[in-house]
């Protein structure tokens, strides 16, 4: 038995993963979207993150960024050496992708704003 | 000469925008927002985690991109809205003042609509002893360098307090290749929602210390580290458990408050629970025609909640302007046993309403209990109670009468 805070929303279910028959059992989530994160970190964790890239030519020095899907966990530094290294020209647009399939994960960088 | 506006909207964060956008909705076109920063969105623009909209929305966001979603609505409905513009001063007659890269303005308003926001609680708030060295940042402050002007704050840092952005912070700062040594929280359970301990702290390994508080901060030019504490049942620090950690960076997350700076030229009644305004089921203040909502009024977890509860001031702002004030009752809601603050504070119709209280400690299985002399007017069994998490209850329209305080608490 092992315990987990659901990240999914701010309900922040405590749920109880267990092995039951051989499958994985999850109680405690108030919604099926808490089992479905219990199995998946279980299985290989997930995790979305935000950051910035530095811009070129642009009226601020950095456009905010994030995942525009979760990555596994351990991608998490090498996503992020990625993004340290990546930089953008100006005009940036929100929803522009920065960098595709970062760090091999599949995963694109996207903008979440606009700099001009 | 002041202009006259139907409604002058102060803050272009989610409230006010939210609240913008309702009465345009509703039929109110003679509307402005003045916001004081560059841009429209308020504290979103430095919030680039993601997590914001999933009520609304269906799906995670993050702070710029949930801005950006009102922000369009307001620039497509044509609605009015001068940045770069800070409110100076309100009466309570609802004229405005504001300076403006065009100079002073002035409005005479209809309605005034407050969606000013909150504060940090500072250093100087909680009073902490020691020397003034460069390196001590408001978790706040510490995101707006870093997600907004591309400065670090250090290399090693401490955070005190467990407030939502100390978490999000602690696990940016990281992602970013600072050392985050720890978090320091005074008190026996933490202030932030259970999942931004969760994915911001357990998920990096970084250790969260429950009833340790700083007391003592060290370093001439730039900090050099803090002394930390076990506190006793009280709070009080037990001084045989000092220990001094290095650090060159100190993120304070000790509490949000109400920004009330313009409440007291207004005279509006303040709610020393909350620090906001007194407000009624309208979110009407003490002072008719002016109204507020968001964390101006109180601090929400969810900036949804905030948007939300301004859908339903623009309701009230609406009907004001079209019939004026008409007060049936004037009852007070008092915060009973376990309940830390609560709005509104005061009823003035028999209309349904909501409710938005904290807990002031954590209970499970607890039974929240709304009466009026004596009389239940709802009962209600909550799983989970935490002074992290916001609770609202509705209330139907005629359960309030006019006679006796309305009392809200845990049995």
């Amino acid at each position: 038995m092992k315990k987990l805070t659901c990240i999914i929303c701010p309900n922040g279910c405590v749920l109880d993963v267990g092995s039951a028959d051989g499958g994985i059992k999850v109680s405690g989530n108030l919604c099926p979207k808490g089992e479905a994160y219990a199995r998946a970190e279980v299985i290989s964790p997930k995790r979305t993150i935000s950051s910035s890239i530095r811009v070129i030519g642009g009226d601020s020095e950095i456009v905010s960024v994030r995942l525009d899907r979760a990555v596994p966990k351990d991608m998490i530094f090498p996503v992020m050496d990625a993004i340290r290294r990546a930089h953008a020209s100006a005009p940036v647009h929100i929803g522009d992708v920065l960098i595709h399939d970062v760090a091999g994960t599949g995963a694109d960088v996207i903008a979440i704003e606009d700099i001009s | 000469m002041a202009e006259y506006k139907d409604a002058v909207i102060i803050g272009g964060g989610p409230a006010g925008l939210a609240a913008a956008i309702a009465l345009d909705k509703l039929g109110v076109h003679d509307i402005v927002i003045l916001e004081r920063e560059k841009e429209l969105g308020g504290i979103l623009r430095q919030c680039i985690h993601d997590g914001f909209g999933l009520q609304r929305f269906g799906r995670s966001l993050s702070g710029p991109e949930y801005a950006r979603i009102f922000i369009d609505e307001v620039i497509e409905r044509g609605i009015c809205f001068h940045t770069d513009t800070a409110v100076i001063s309100l009466s309570p007659d609802r004229h405005v003042k504001a300076v403006s890269p065009s100079g002073l303005i002035e409005y005479d308003a209809g309605a005034v609509i407050l969606a000013v926001g909150c504060k940090e609680r500072s250093r100087g708030s909680i009073m902490i002893p020691g020397e003034r060295p460069s390196g001590v940042f408001t978790a706040g402050s510490a995101q707006a360098y870093m997600n907004l002007y591309n400065r670090f704050p250090g290399h090693e840092a401490i955070i005190l307090g467990s407030g939502d952005i100390g978490l999000i912070m602690a696990r940016r700062l990281t992602l970013e290749g600072v050392h985050v040594k720890a978090v320091f929280e005074i008190l026996d359970h933490p202030n932030g929602l259970e999942r931004n301990i969760a994915q911001c702290l357990d998920d990096y390994g970084i250790p969260l210390f429950l009833n340790h508080t700083v007391t003592d901060i060290h370093g001439n030019s730039r900090l050099e580290g803090v002394t930390v504490c076990k506190v006793d049942d009280c709070l009080r620090p037990v001084k045989e458990t000092a220990e001094f950690h290095s650090c060159d960076t100190l993120i304070l997350s000790v509490g949000l408050r109400p920004d009330a700076a313009l409440l007291d030229g207004a005279g509006i009644m303040i709610d020393p629970r909350t620090g906001g305004a007194v407000v009624d089921e309208h979110f009407m203040t003490s002072v008719p025609g002016i109204f507020t909502s968001g964390n101006g009024l109180h601090v929400h977890d969810l900036a949804d909640f905030a948007s939300l509860e301004s859908e339903h001031l623009a309701v009230s702002a609406a009907g004001f302007l079209k019939d004026g004030l008409h007060n049936e009752m004037d009852v007070d809601v008092s915060c009973g046993n376990g309940v830390g603050h609560i709005v509104p504070q005061k009823i003035h119709s028999a209309d349904g309403f909501s409710l938005s209280l904290r807990a002031s400690s954590v209970m499970d299985d607890a039974v929240l209990r709304i009466s009026q002399s004596g009389k239940d007017i709802l009962r209600k069994k909550i799983r989970r109670v935490r002074p992290s998490e916001m609770l609202m209850v509705d209330i139907a329209g005629g359960l309030v009468s006019p006679d006796g305080n309305v009392e809200v608490e845990f049995i």
